[in-house]
C-alpha cells in the first residue's frame, strides 16, 4: 500500500442484541485530508465512531494507526493515539471557564496535584492565534455563543496535539456565516497536516469541503468516492438507496381567517436576565404554514412556550380564533383548538413509562370519550381509539397499543405524538422541530402530514432550524434573531444566502411586522 | 419467546424480585447472628422467620397471628402513604411525622375532647394531611426537596406531639388508656375480637384492607390516577398536556399524609399502645412503611402482604434469645431489605426494557421483510421506507428515576 | 454566654464536616441522603475505639485512633451507597434512606451484642466514654476548647482548596456537572464518583463522632443522630454547595441547636418559660424556613442524582 493512512478501520462489525449496527465497514483516512462520513440517522456512523473511541468493542475488524494495528479499549487510548472529536452535543462543563474545559483531563499540575493554569493559558492563546480561533479563555461557557463553544472544543483537541480530528455534525447549530468560517478553519487545519473526519448528512457541505467521502446505509458500507468525481445526486442516492425528491410538492396556499394572532409578546428568559422574546407580533391564517426560522437559542423555544402556555407571557397578547388566551391555562388552550408538537419528545411529548395507548390519549384522556362520570377511565374506547391511530398513522411497535413508549424507536415515538396532535383536529398546530433526529423517510412523512393539515384549511406554525425544511415546507418565513422577528421572507423568492443573513442578524427589515 | 413471556409478566417479576430481597435480607441477618454468637444463630433466625408460628397450633397461635395483623394495620397505611406519593415521583419520608401527627391528634381528641372514634379518626387523618400538604406546598412553590422538608417536619411533629400529649399523660410518661377516659373513642370490634381471640382486633383491620383496595383502584383505573402517574413519570409532559402539576403534588402529599395519619388513628384508637411523651426519636413505623412499600413492589395489594411480612419478622424478633441477641435484628433485616429493593427495582426495569426492545426490533424486522417482499412482488419503485431502529434509542438512559428525581433540567 | 458559644461552635463543627461531606458527594454527582446513617456508623467506630482504649492513653494517640476509626467506619459504610448508586444505578433516595435505617439498626445490634457479651444482664445500646472523651478537650478559662473545632476548620480549608485549586477537584466537579464531558476527556467517572462518596463517608463518619462527643459522654445508639445528617444537607443547600458559605450556614444552624442545650442558662430565656420542646424544634424549624427561601434558585450540580452510564451520549 503506497498511500499513507492516518487511521484505518478495516472490516468493522459491531452487533447489538437484535441489530447489526456496523456490518463489515471499512474507513480509511489519509494524512492531511478532509474525509466525509455520510449517512442517515441510524446508518451506523455514531456506532463506528464509538468503536474508534473504544466505547464499544467490535465483533470483527481491526483499527490501524499509521499502518500499525492498535487496540483501543477506552477514550484514553484514542486520546493517546492523537484522535480527538468535536461532538454534536458539545462536551463542555457549562459552569467552568473555557480554559478549565480545555485543560480538563490533561491538566498541567505542580507536585501534589495543584493546578498550574498559567502555562495552559499561554499555550491556548498561542493555538488560538495560530488557527484563528478567537475565544476568551476566562469566559464561562454558559455565557458564550455556540460558535465560540465549538471553537473551545476545537482548541481542546489542538491543546492535546491531536493529529486526527473528528467533527460530528458540526454545522447543525451554526449560522451559514459561521458554517463558512468553520469550513475555512477545517481547511486551515488540514493544510497544517491534521487529518479530518467530517461526519455529516449535508451534501452541499461535504461537496464544499471534503476531499473524499465514505457512505454508510443501514449499518452497511456502500462505498468511498472522491468528491471531485461525484455529484450531490450520486451521493444522495448512495445514502438513501434511491433518488430523493428534494422538494416538497404542494399546491398554492389559500390563506383564510387569522387563527393565531401574537401581539407584542414578551417572554422572560429562564437562563439570563434579559427577555428571551421581545415584543414579537405576527399572525398565522387558516390554510397556511408559517415558519419561524432562526439559529437555535434565539428565543424560538420561549416564543412557543409563551404561545402554548408553558411559560407565562410578560407582556403582550396571544389571540386564538379571536379569543384572548394570554392568561389561559394550558388545558384551556388545548381544548380551544391548539395542538402542540413539542421540541423535545422525551421531555414534554411522551410519558415514556406509559403504554402507547396511554400516550395517545394524553391530550384527551379527560374527555367523555375516555373518562366516565365517576372519573374512571374507559378501557375499551381507549384501546379502540389507540388501535385506530396506530393503523392510520402507521405507528410501529413491539406489542401494539400496550407497548411501553420507552421501548419504541424515535421515529415511531414522533409519529405517535403527531398522530395524537393532528387527530385532535386542531385549528392551529404548533410544530416545533417536528423532524429533529429523524431519517429522510420519516421527515418526508411528517412534511406530508403538515401540508395535508394546511390543505384542510388549518393553520400551522412551524419552528425549524433546518434550512431545507425552512425553504421547502412553509408558505411564509419569519426569521427570529435575539428574541425579535427581524424579517419576513417568501420561500419562493428568497435564497438560502439571504435567509442566512437574516438568521445571523446581519440584515433586518426596517419595519418588522 | 415463550420463555420471555413468563418473565415479561409484571406480577411474576415483582414476586421474584421481592423474594430475592427477602431471602437475601434474612440470609444477611443470619450471617450477622453468626458473628454475634454462632451457637444460637440458627434458632434465632428461625424464631424471626417463624413469627407467630413460634406458638403451637391453637388459641395462642391465633392470638399472636391476630396481634401481628393488628400491628400490620398502621404499617400498611404507612406503606400506602409512601407508595401513593412515590407514584407521583415524590418520596414522602415525612410519612413518619404525619403518622406522629395523626397519633397525637387521635389520642388528644379522644382523651381531652371526648369525641367519638370516627371523629378522632377523621381528625387524625386531617392532621397528617396538613403536614403532608405543607411538604407538598414547599415542594411545589418553593422547590424544597420533599425528603429534607419531610425529615424536618418529622422532628417538629415529634416535639409538638410530645408537648401536646404531655397534657393527657398519666403519672408515668405514657398517655392515659383511652378505655379509662373515653371508651367511645375506641374503634369498635363488632365481634372480630372474639373471632380472632384478641381484644384489640377491631374493624380497623378490614378498613385498612378496603383502603388498600381503594388506593389500587384510584391509581390504576381512574383519571386522577392517570394524571398522578403521568406527573410522577414525567412532570414536564404532565405540564405540557395541561395537568396542574403543582396542584397534583400538593394533593398527592395531602392524601399521602392523610393515609399516614389514618394509620396512626387505626392503631392507637384500639388502645393497644400508649404514647410515651418522653420519646426522643421518631417512631419507626413511617420508615418501615418504606420497606413495606418497596417490598410490596409499590403495589397496594402487594403492600398488604409485605406489611404483614415485616410485622411478622418483627414479632419473630421478640422471640430470639435475648441473652445473646437483641430484637432489633428484625429492624436490621428490614433495612437490608430496603437497601436491596433500591436496585431490584432497577433490575426489573432493565429486564423489561431489554425484552420490550428485542420484541420491537423483531417486529420491525418482520415488517421490513414484509415490505421488501411486497416491493419485489409489485416491482413498484415508490415503496415506503422501512424505518431503521434509531441508534439513539439504544443509548437512552434506561432509568426512570433520572426523570423523577429533582427535575433538574437535563441537557 | 461562653457556654452558648462553645456549644454553637461544636455543633457548627459537626454540621461543617457533614455538610462538606454532602457537598463533595454532590459535586461528584451523587446525592448522599445516607449521611445520617453514615454519621451513626462513624460515631460507632469512634465510640468503640474510645471504649476499648485504656483511659490512660495519651491525648494525641487517643484522638488519632478515634478519628481514624470514625473515618474508616464512615468510608466503609459509604461504600454501600457507592456500589448501589454508582455501579448498580439504584435510586439514590431509596438507598440513602435504607442506609439511614440500616445504620441505626446495625449500630444498635452491634452495641447490644457487645454489651450483652460483656455482661449478660446488660441489654442497653449505650457506650460510655467519660474518661476517654477528656482527651479532646482543652480548657481555656471557662471555655472548653474541643480539638474537633480545629479539625473542622482544617477540613473546611482542605476541601475548599481541593475543590477549586487541584486537578482532582476540577475533575470531580466535572463529573457532577457533565459526566459525559468528563468521560470524553478520559476521566473515569465511576472512580471520581466513588472518590466523592468515600470522602463524604469519611467526613460524615467524623461528623458523627463529633456529634456524640458534643456535650455528652455517653451515647445510646438506638437514637441515631436525630436528623443531623439532614440538617447538614440543609446547611449545604443553604450554603449553595460552596465550602465558604457552608461554614457560615453551619454556624447559624449550630447556634439554634446550641440554644436547645443551654437556654436554661440564660435568665431572660428561662424567664420566658418556653417549653423545652420549642427549643428542640428550633433547628428543624429554622432550616425549613431557610430552605423555603433559598431553594428556589439553587445552583446544584447539574448531573446530581442521575446515574452515569458508560457509552451514553
Amino acid at each position: 500500500m503506497e498511500e499513507q493512512f492516518a487511521i484505518e478501520m478495516l472490516n468493522i462489525t459491531k452487533i447489538f442484541p437484535g441489530i447489526i449496527a456496523n456490518d463489515n465497514i471499512t474507513l480509511q483516512l489519509k494524512k492531511g485530508e478532509i474525509h466525509a462520513l455520510l449517512g442517515e440517522n441510524g446508518a451506523g456512523k455514531s456506532t463506528l465512531m464509538s468503536v474508534l473511541f473504544g466505547l464499544y468493542q467490535p465483533e470483527h475488524g481491526i483499527i490501524k494507526k499509521d499502518g500499525v494495528e492498535v487496540k483501543i479499549n477506552d477514550p484514553n487510548d484514542a486520546n493517546d493515539l492523537g484522535i480527538g472529536m468535536v461532538h454534536q452535543h458539545f462536551k463542555l462543563v457549562e459552569c467552568f471557564t473555557v480554559l478549565d474545559n480545555i485543560i480538563l483531563g490533561v491538566e498541567p499540575t505542580s507536585k501534589g496535584g495543584f493546578l498550574k493554569k498559567e502555562d495552559a493559558r499561554t499555550k491556548v492563546l498561542e493555538l488560538s492565534q495560530k488557527y484563528g480561533l478567537m475565544v476568551d479563555p476566562d469566559a464561562v461557557i454558559e455565557d458564550i455563543t455556540v460558535g465560540m463553544q465549538q471553537r473551545t472544543e476545537i482548541l481542546k483537541m489542538l491543546y492535546r496535539d491531536n493529529e486526527i480530528l473528528i467533527f460530528d455534525e458540526p454545522t447543525a447549530v451554526l449560522t451559514p456565516q459561521e458554517i463558512d468560517e468553520l469550513m475555512q478553519i477545517m481547511k486551515n487545519l488540514a493544510a497544517e497536516g491534521k487529518s479530518i473526519l467530517f461526519i455529516s448528512h449535508k451534501l452541499n457541505e461535504i461537496m464544499a469541503v471534503a476531499d473524499r467521502c465514505t457512505v454508510l446505509r443501514k449499518g452497511k458500507y456502500i462505498g468511498t468516492v472522491e468528491t471531485k468525481n461525484t455529484t450531490m445526486e450520486e451521493l444522495s442516492s448512495m445514502m438513501v438507496g434511491r433518488n430523493v425528491n428534494f422538494h416538497v410538492e404542494k399546491e398554492k396556499a389559500t390563506p383564510g381567517e387569522v387563527v393565531l394572532e401574537v401581539d407584542n409578546l414578551t417572554v422572560a428568559s429562564k437562563v439570563h436576565k434579559n427577555n428571551a422574546v421581545k415584543n414579537v407580533s405576527f399572525n398565522v391564517r387558516a390554510g397556511e404554514i408559517v415558519c419561524i426560522a432562526g439559529i437555535d437559542g434565539n428565543g424560538q423555544t420561549e416564543l412557543v412556550y409563551g404561545i402554548t402556555g408553558l411559560e407565562p407571557a410578560k407582556e403582550g397578547h396571544v389571540i386564538l380564533n379571536g379569543k384572548d388566551i394570554t392568561k389561559a391555562a394550558i388545558r384551556k388552550r388545548s381544548t380551544s383548538g391548539m395542538s402542540h408538537i413539542p421540541e423535545d419528545r422525551h421531555k414534554h411529548g411522551l410519558v415514556l413509562d406509559y403504554s402507547l395507548e396511554y400516550n395517545l390519549i394524553l391530550q384527551t384522556y379527560f374527555t367523555h370519550d375516555f373518562t366516565n362520570e365517576a372519573g374512571f377511565l374507559k378501557r375499551k374506547p381507549i384501546r379502540e381509539y389507540a388501535n385506530r391511530l396506530i393503523e392510520m398513522y402507521d405507528i410501529r411497535s413491539g406489542q401494539g397499543a400496550i407497548t411501553s413508549a420507552r421501548s419504541m424507536s424515535g421515529g415511531n415515538q414522533q409519529k405517535a405524538i403527531i398522530a395524537r396532535e393532528i387527530d385532535k383536529n386542531p385549528d392551529l398546530l404548533v410544530a416545533v422541530q417536528p423532524t429533529r433526529g429523524l431519517d429522510v423517510g420519516a421527515i418526508e412523512y411528517i412534511h406530508k402530514q403538515l401540508i395535508n393539515l394546511r390543505n384542510q384549511g388549518k393553520a400551522v406554525l412551524l419552528i425549524s432550524l433546518e434550512l431545507d425544511e425552512v425553504m421547502d415546507v412553509p408558505d411564509r418565513i419569519l426569521v427570529m434573531y435575539e428574541g425579535e422577528i427581524v424579517g419576513e421572507l417568501d420561500p419562493k423568492t428568497t435564497t438560502e444566502e439571504e435567509l442566512g443573513l437574516y438568521m445571523a442578524g446581519a440584515k433586518r427589515d426596517e419595519v418588522a411586522e | 419467546m415463550k420463555k420471555n413471556n413468563i418473565l415479561k409478566n409484571g406480577a411474576v417479576q415483582s414476586l421474584l424480585s421481592s423474594l430475592v430481597c427477602v431471602i437475601l435480607g434474612v440470609f444477611i441477618g443470619y450471617i450477622v447472628l453468626l458473628f454475634i454468637n454462632p451457637a444460637g444463630a440458627w434458632d434465632a433466625i428461625t424464631a424471626v422467620v417463624k413469627g407467630f408460628f413460634y406458638w403451637p397450633a391453637g388459641p395462642m397461635r391465633t392470638k399472636y397471628l391476630s396481634e401481628t395483623i393488628v400491628y400490620t394495620v398502621p404499617l400498611l397505611m404507612c406503606s400506602l402513604s409512601i407508595l401513593f406519593s412515590y407514584k407521583v415521583g415524590l418520596f414522602n419520608i415525612g410519612c413518619a411525622g404525619q403518622y406522629v401527627a395523626g397519633a397525637g391528634i387521635a389520642i388528644y381528641s379522644a382523651i381531652a375532647w371526648h369525641l367519638p372514634w370516627y371523629v378522632c379518626v377523621i381528625l387524625a387523618a386531617l392532621a397528617g394531611a396538613v403536614l403532608g400538604a405543607l411538604s407538598g406546598a414547599l415542594k411545589a412553590y418553593r422547590n424544597v426537596n420533599e425528603v429534607i422538608s419531610g425529615i424536618m417536619l418529622n422532628w417538629i411533629g415529634l416535639y409538638a406531639v410530645n408537648m401536646l400529649l404531655s397534657k393527657v399523660k398519666s403519672p408515668t410518661a405514657e398517655t392515659f388508656h383511652i378505655l379509662h377516659k373515653n371508651p367511645s373513642a375506641l374503634i369498635p370490634s363488632m365481634g372480630l375480637d372474639a373471632l380472632f381471640n384478641y381484644k384489640y382486633f377491631t374493624i380497623a383491620v378490614p378498613m385498612a384492607i378496603l383502603i388498600a383496595i381503594a388506593i389500587s383502584i384510584i391509581l390504576n383505573k381512574t383519571k386522577f390516577g392517570y394524571e398522578l402517574r403521568a406527573t410522577g413519570n414525567n412532570k414536564n409532559a404532565a405540564k405540557y398536556c395541561g395537568m396542574k402539576e403543582k396542584q397534583n403534588i400538593i394533593i398527592t402529599l395531602l392524601i399521602s399524609g392523610a393515609l399516614a395519619g389514618l394509620g396512626a388513628a387505626l392503631f392507637f384508637l384500639t388502645d393497644i399502645k400508649q404514647w410515651e411523651v418522653t420519646q426522643s426519636s421518631v417512631p419507626s413505623m413511617g420508615f418501615n412503611g418504606i420497606a413495606a412499600a418497596f417490598l410490596g413492589c409499590l403495589d397496594p395489594i402487594g403492600s398488604i402482604i409485605s406489611s404483614f411480612f415485616i410485622q411478622h419478622i418483627t414479632y419473630g424478633g421478640s422471640h430470639v434469645n435475648l441473652d445473646t441477641y437483641c430484637s432489633q435484628i428484625s429492624d436490621l433485616i428490614s433495612s437490608i431489605i430496603i437497601y436491596l429493593c433500591g436496585f431490584v427495582l432497577f433490575f426489573r426495569y432493565f429486564m423489561n426494557t431489554r425484552i420490550a426492545r428485542a420484541d420491537e426490533r423483531k417486529a420491525e424486522r418482520e415488517k421490513e421483510d414484509q415490505a421488501e417482499k411486497e416491493l419485489i412482488a409489485s416491482e413498484s419503485a415508490a415503496a415506503e421506507i422501512a424505518e431503521p431502529v434509531e441508534e439513539e434509542a439504544a443509548s437512552e438512559s434506561p432509568l426512570p428515576v433520572s426523570e423523577n428525581t429533582d427535575g433538574g433540567d437535563e441537557k | 454566654m461562653i457556654l452558648l458559644i462553645q456549644y454553637t461552635l461544636i455543633f457548627a463543627s459537626v454540621l461543617i464536616l457533614v455538610a462538606l461531606g454532602g457537598c463533595v458527594s454532590e459535586h461528584s454527582g451523587v446525592i448522599n441522603l445516607g449521611l445520617e446513617g453514615i454519621m451513626v456508623i462513624g460515631a460507632l467506630g469512634g465510640a468503640l475505639a474510645m471504649k476499648y482504649m485504656p483511659s490512660t492513653t495519651g491525648a494525641f494517640a487517643m484522638i488519632l485512633v478515634t478519628v481514624v476509626m470514625a473515618i474508616a467506619a464512615g468510608v466503609i459504610y459509604s461504600s454501600l451507597l457507592a456500589v448501589a448508586c454508582i455501579n448498580l444505578k439504584a435510586d439514590q433516595t431509596i438507598v440513602g434512606t435504607a442506609l439511614n435505617m440500616l445504620g441505626v439498626a446495625a449500630a444498635t445490634v452491634i452495641v447490644k451484642a457487645l454489651n450483652t457479651a460483656a455482661n449478660p444482664n446488660d441489654h442497653s445500646s449505650e457506650i460510655i466514654y467519660v474518661q476517654q472523651k477528656k482527651a479532646f478537650l482543652v480548657n481555656i478559662g471557662s471555655f472548653e476548647f474541643n480539638w474537633f473545632m480545629l479539625i473542622a476548620v482544617i477540613a473546611l480549608i482542605v476541601i475548599a482548596v481541593m475543590l477549586y485549586k487541584t486537578r482532582f477537584g476540577l475533575r470531580l466537579m466535572a463529573c457532577g456537572e457533565h459526566p459525559q464531558a468528563a468521560a470524553s476527556v478520559g476521566i473515569n467517572v465511576f472512580k471520581m464518583r466513588w472518590a466523592g462518596v468515600l470522602i463524604s463517608g469519611a467526613l460524615g463518619g467524623l461528623g458523627g463522632l463529633v456529634y456524640i462527643t458534643a456535650g455528652v459522654s455517653q451515647w445510646k445508639f438506638e437514637n441515631g443522630v436525630a436528623g443531623f445528617g439532614f440538617l447538614a444537607l440543609a446547611v449545604m443547600i443553604f450554603g449553595q454547595w460552596k465550602p465558604k458559605h457552608i461554614a457560615w450556614a453551619a454556624v447559624l444552624f449550630g447556634l439554634f441547636r446550641a440554644l436547645g442545650n443551654v437556654y436554661s442558662g440564660f435568665d431572660f430565656l428561662d424567664a420566658l418559660n418556653i417549653p423545652s420542646g420549642i427549643y428542640n424544634m428550633m433547628p428543624y424549624l429554622v432550616s425549613l424556613i431557610v430552605l423555603a427561601f433559598t431553594s428556589k434558585h439553587s445552583r446544584a450540580p447539574k448531573a446530581e442524582g442521575i446515574p452515569y452510564e458508560k457509552g451514553q451520549r
